[in-house]
């Protein structure tokens, strides 16, 4: 049966419900909620502050740390609390996503430490984290040369969809389930992450891109608005 | 929030105003700061809570799976608790293995809940010596200012009280993950435990700490305790003292009449949430 309709009945190119918030942990420099659909991210920062031990310390610019973790009870299945090689990755890839918005050269002998914890998981956590990560950033007043905005795409089958969910990233039949999660600057088509898992052709795969881009700015004009309600 | 020099300069002012009866931000010794609980943080957990108790915020899930039960209790389900300070919480945690920080609150939420029974464990047997349901209770800071013990076993009882069993298909014996039955967790509810933990600071006692007044306490003791049915006294079933101050017998009596009174008051909140919840 091919697949022509998404079974929480969104369109296509449709987003999942974003729901956002920064301020979220008072101890926090910079904190945020960000929400697509029922996968929720949480971030924190702290920072920028001197980065010990000093032989770590870069005397040209300073470091941005990213900590990816999963709770053990947002997914169906619990996983053991602590550190994954999984979620080992996702912290660098996130890390990259995030540094080029970041003005590191102005905190020379600094770290900026990013926490994201997943509290409810349904597909598209990093992106989630991402998204929430970035309002984090600009919500602790480090210093920023843009946004980033984050958004998975996907192909079910032969059709591009956009903000995948757990269900629709196992889909089996027809051609399968392609998930490509990626990152970009805001209003701009430079990507900061790009992992894809599946099949697509290349011809595809730029139309997926397309719809990415689409994606992301209203993931960016969500993300602006939360921004601007915090006092 | 940087360390624990700072506070010791605020320690001698915490400690003049406790003599006083008086709390830096206005409280008297034994109020808590506002409880706000919210139900349901997270859907793909048999339950989820999150707990704030001022500015101080615990979330908690209930996991379930099947396992073997212990050979000294073939007849029994099992449960675990674990707490994880993560450092999105607060400067003042890192990330590795648990370390006593965390593993202490953990054992002691969990104390209460298993010493007083509250978890019917046989209730929880699905083939005697071979398949049995393990209870995982994961708590997690989300926001540590002060007092993580009571709020992560507030949220853990709530928790326990609002949770589906899952689906469990008796044919190839496996858990159905993320599919849950109507049916709630087999509790004896007349034993539910309450932890109150009172820290002490020189001579003078109170509850519900700040991370300040946390870090100032010379002593600290957990009381964890339950209402019988059939009785007006309420039952103890677990305590443990922490810091390097003694206690004594006289002062832990004082806590104790202390604990009946902020009992009552957490008993209803818990009650009421698991009322709205249930609707």
């Amino acid at each position: 049966m091919a697949f022509t309709k998404r079974s929480d009945g969104r369109k296509m190119d449709e987003l999942r419900k974003i729901q956002c918030k920064v301020g979220i942990i008072p101890n926090a420099d910079g904190s945020a909620m960000f929400a697509h659909g029922d996968t929720v991210a949480f971030a924190a920062v702290y920072g920028p502050k001197i980065l010990n031990p000093k032989h770590q310390q870069n005397p040209e610019k300073g470091v941005i740390r990213v900590h990816y973790n999963m709770l053990s009870f947002s997914v169906t299945e619990r996983i053991r609390p602590g550190l994954s090689r999984r979620s080992q990755e996702i912290s660098k890839v996130t890390e990259w996503a995030l540094s080029p918005v970041v003005m590191l050269n102005e905190l020379p002998g600094t770290v900026v430490d990013v926490h994201i914890n997943i509290i409810q998981a349904n597909a598209g956590t990093r992106c989630a984290g991402i998204n929430a990560a970035a309002m984090a950033l600009a919500h602790a007043g480090v210093p920023m040369k843009n946004m980033v905005s984050s958004v998975s795409i996907g192909k079910i089958d032969d059709k591009i969809v956009v903000d995948l969910t757990k269900e629709e990233e196992d889909y089996k039949e027809g051609e399968g389930s392609t998930d490509i999660p990626m990152a970009l600057l805001s209003n701009s088509d430079n990507m900061t992450l790009l992992q894809l898992d599946g099949k697509i052709q290349i011809k595809r795969l730029k139309e997926a891109l397309e719809a990415g881009k689409t994606a992301c700015k209203k993931v960016y004009e969500a993300q602006k608005a939360a921004l601007k309600e915090t006092k | 929030m940087n360390g624990e020099k700072i506070y010791r300069v605020t320690k001698n002012q915490i400690s003049e105003y406790l003599g006083k009866g008086k709390r830096l931000d206005g409280r008297t010794p034994f109020d808590f700061r506002d409880i706000e609980v919210k139900t349901n943080i997270s859907k793909n957990a048999e339950a989820s809570v999150s707990v704030k108790i001022g500015k101080t915020e615990v979330v908690c899930g209930i996991k379930m799976d099947v396992g073997e039960p212990y050979t000294d209790h073939e007849a029994e389900g099992t449960m675990m608790t674990t707490m994880e300070l993560l450092p999105l919480s607060s400067p003042n945690f890192e990330y590795g293995p648990p370390r006593i920080e965390a593993i202490e609150p953990a054992r002691i939420i969990d104390r209460g809940i298993r010493e007083s029974g509250f978890i019917d464990f046989e209730g929880l047997c699905i083939k005697e010596g071979e398949k049995v349901w393990t209870v995982f209770i994961d708590l997690a800071t989300i926001n540590d200012d002060g007092n993580i013990i009571d709020a992560g076993a507030l949220a853990a009882i709530i928790a326990l009280k609002i949770a589906k069993m899952p689906a469990y298909d008796e044919e190839t014996e496996k858990v159905k993950y993320g599919e849950f039955t109507n049916k709630g967790l087999p509790l004896i509810d007349d034993k539910m435990p309450i932890t109150i933990t009172f820290r002490k600071i020189k001579d003078t006692l109170f509850a519900d700490p700040d991370k300040k007044e946390e870090i100032s306490a010379d002593a600290r003791i957990s009381i964890e305790l339950s209402q019988p049915k059939d009785s007006k006294e309420l039952m103890i079933n677990a305590m443990q003292k922490g810091g390097e101050a003694t206690l004594s017998t006289d002062e832990v009596e004082t806590l104790l009449t202390q604990a009946e009174k902020i009992f009552k008051n957490l008993n209803s909140i818990v009650q009421d949430e698991v009322k709205k919840t249930k609707k």
